[in-house]
């Protein structure tokens, strides 16, 4: 009897130590990932969008998603949805009406990814922020963590999809550009998300009486893969100024590393109480 | 000792098991009760529903939209009722690590009723998978989101509802007088419990930690960083609170089944477990104080969520806390139901303002559930509660152990 047990504690003990080895190896190899290569990007630039709409609708095409019928309307927010994967909307601002593009944002540490239980939203080496169909279980709590919410879910279908932005990951890994930045004149510009911030601080330093001193993207939520230049302030063009400058998975990464110690500590303390409070016990009964 | 693990699954008795079991199935008693009367057909239409849900697709049932994607089946089952559940580990260690006797009486039945509630509310997550075949992913194949939160939850549902189902199976082996195998799982229990509580405190805080992301879509008043420490110390007293109101049912549906002697005990138990909800919510509240002071909200609380907020915190957690301190100094136990009937109210909105109400509570459209949402929620309970009285009434669960299991225990 003993010997089983002992058996049974030691299955415990290398099914603890799995979950704990699971859980420490996540992290470090997301960051020698990050070092070895650069990301691809999309650079914005509102002050020559002309709201025309043709990224939109070559986004549709190329996804198979119904063509908008709605235009961006001053007053009006379009949303993206899980018939459109991007949105352009109009905004009056203090410097005249200004169009901003929304999509996926393509976060450096993107909360989708990290939330995902079955890394079926994943961030690729290349930049993009793909959702894979087959591992996916459709909890859609990518979509309660995401702080831009991005990610749509086809709540009409038997068999639902995550519809997101992908930056057209199947081109980018062939060496085309995005269908957008295809499709567009000048205001959508593909790069490493090196080249885009120098360009974007190019433009500014060329031109700065049409763009404020700042790249939206190059820090929120602890940098993106969009980058957005604008005449106006983020806060004016719709985007949520709650948002924090900071990663969002760092959030959960004090919880998720106490989760070892847990692990150790909690059954040696409930094995240390269960000895000391056993040997009392057949003290009293010594005494009877 | 030579006797096989489980005896009757002999050849020689294999009919006599298949009559047994088929005989156990059957109804007992008269089955016109009022609770059934009422349940059945909640049931029946729950059942339709959910085959609605997976034939037309989420949208068909449910209310939850883009912005609000987890409703009533995700914030009310699974983290309301998770919470309900943790009486079983705070429980089991009262009785198996502190060796606190007097307790012993009601330990199986809380592990039956939270071991159920894990395995339904599991079943309440299925229904809300958008993709549920895939749901083994996590599990097994090369899929782990190991830097997902939602994963280690997920692992620990698991793993849990396989310790409590260690924890309960003495119960089994009594019912089906496995002797043999009733001495092997009794000797399984210890481990089972200490494992129970290692995965009960993570998963318990990790459902809390679940909203850790979603720092600007939680009303600033439910988010902090330390929900998760505050959802560990609250399911202690909405275990124990759901431990005296549903020990308050039982005691009258099943009055026959309790042994004369615990009876007596309950009283002293109720007090007891009032004493531990009451201290836990002192902790629970002087926590919540610091990290209100700690946010420097104070401006928020003259406003609608603010008032809300108030309400939560001082008509559901100061009040029944309140009662329960002078409900064990009275020794009265209808002052301790009372308190425990609020203290579980102030848990369910608790957990729905962290999860659904103050959840986006500036979106432009309000999440509301359906009536289909709340049938088929409803319904998953009742038919918990169906199994939960089959259980009851054939396994040695409020009454005592059979002869032989009680001299092989000691």
């Amino acid at each position: 009897m003993t010997i089983d047990r002992r058996k049974f504690f030691k299955s415990i003990a290398i099914t603890g130590m799995t979950i704990i080895g699971v859980n420490a190896s996540g992290a470090p190899k997301a960051k020698s990932e990050d070092e070895e290569t650069e990301f691809y990007g999309i650079l914005y630039d509102s002050s020559i969008c002309i709201g025309c709409q043709a990224c939109e609708k070559a986004c549709a095409k190329a996804h198979g998603l119904p063509e908008p019928t709605d235009k961006p309307e001053v007053g009006v927010v379009r949303k993206t949805s899980e018939n459109q994967r991007c949105v352009l909307n109009s905004y009056e601002t203090s410097q005249g009406e200004v169009y901003v593009r929304n999509q996926c944002m393509h976060c450096n540490e993107p909360a989708c990814a990290a939330a995902c239980l079955t890394q079926a939203m994943y961030k690729t080496k290349e930049g993009p922020v793909i959702w894979r169909e087959d591992k996916c279980m459709g909890c859609r709590y990518c979509m309660i963590s995401c702080p831009f919410d991005v990610p749509k879910f086809e709540y009409g279908s038997t068999n639902p999809k995550i519809q997101k932005c992908d930056m057209c990951y199947d081109r980018i890994i062939k060496g085309e550009k995005p269908v957008c930045v295809e499709t567009c004149g000048d205001a959508l510009f593909f790069g490493t998300r090196r080249e885009l911030v120098a360009e974007a601080r190019r433009r500014i330093a060329e031109i700065p009486e049409l763009y404020i001193d700042s790249i939206y993207g190059e820090r929120v939520a602890g940098g993106t893969g969009y980058l957005y230049l604008a005449p106006v302030a983020p806060g004016e063009l719709g985007f949520d100024t709650r948002i924090q400058p900071s990663s969002y998975p760092a959030l959960t990464k004090g919880f998720l590393y106490s989760v070892p110690s847990v692990f150790i500590l909690v059954p040696t303390l409930l094995l240390g109480i269960h000895e000391a409070t056993k040997s009392r016990k057949t003290k009293d009964e010594n005494h009877d | 000792m030579t006797s096989p693990i489980i005896p009757l699954t002999k050849t020689a008795k294999d009919q006599s098991t298949w009559r047994f079991l088929m005989n156990e199935l059957k109804p007992r008693g008269k089955w016109l009760t009022p609770f059934n009367l009422i349940s059945i057909p909640i049931i029946l239409v729950g059942l339709a529903l959910i085959v609605i849900r997976f034939t037309e697709g989420l949208g068909a049932v449910s209310n939850i939209n883009q912005e609000i994607p987890w409703g009533l089946w995700k914030g009310f089952n699974v983290v309301t009722g998770v919470a309900f559940a943790g009486g079983a580990y705070v429980l089991t260690f009262i009785v198996y690590i502190l060796k606190v006797d007097k307790f012993h009486s009601i330990v199986r039945v809380t592990v039956l009723n939270g071991f159920l509630a894990y395995l339904f509310y599991a079943g309440a997550l299925v229904l809300d998978l958008g993709k549920p075949w895939n749901i083994f992913n996590p599990i097994i194949g090369n899929n782990f989101g190991a830097s997902s939160v939602l994963f280690l939850v997920a692992w620990h549902f698991l793993l849990y509802i396989v310790a409590q189902l260690i924890e309960f199976s003495p119960a089994v082996a009594e019912w089906l007088g496995a002797r043999r195998a009733h001495k092997l799982l009794s000797g399984l229990t210890l481990g089972a419990v200490i494992f129970g509580i290692t995965l009960s405190t993570l998963h318990q805080s990790g459902l809390g930690a679940l909203f850790l992301m979603a720092s600007q879509k939680i009303h600033p008043l439910w988010y902090n960083e330390f929900i998760p420490i505050l959802f560990l110390v609250s399911s202690v007293f909405a275990g124990l609170s759901m431990v005296i109101f549903e020990g308050s049912i039982s005691q009258r549906v099943f009055f026959r089944k309790i042994s004369s002697k615990n009876r007596e005990s309950r009283n002293s138990l109720v007090q007891s477990l009032s004493k531990i909800c009451a201290f836990s919510m002192f902790a629970y509240l002087a926590m919540q104080f610091l990290v209100f002071i700690h946010g420097q909200h104070w401006d928020l609380l003259n406003t609608p969520m603010g008032y809300w907020f108030l309400l939560e915190m001082i008509g559901f957690v100061l009040v029944p806390m309140a009662l329960f301190f002078y409900a064990s100094r009275k020794s009265s136990i209808l002052l301790s139901r009372v308190a425990a009937i609020i203290t579980i109210l102030g848990i369910i909105l608790n957990r729905l303002n962290v999860s659904i109400i103050a959840f986006r509570w500036d979106a432009a459209v309000h999440y509301v559930p359906s009536w289909m949402e709340v049938v088929v929620s409803i319904t998953i309970i009742l038919i918990q509660i169906w199994i939960f009285r089959w259980v009851i009434s054939r396994m040695p669960v409020l009454d005592e152990s059979p002869k032989w299991a009680q001299k092989a225990s000691h």
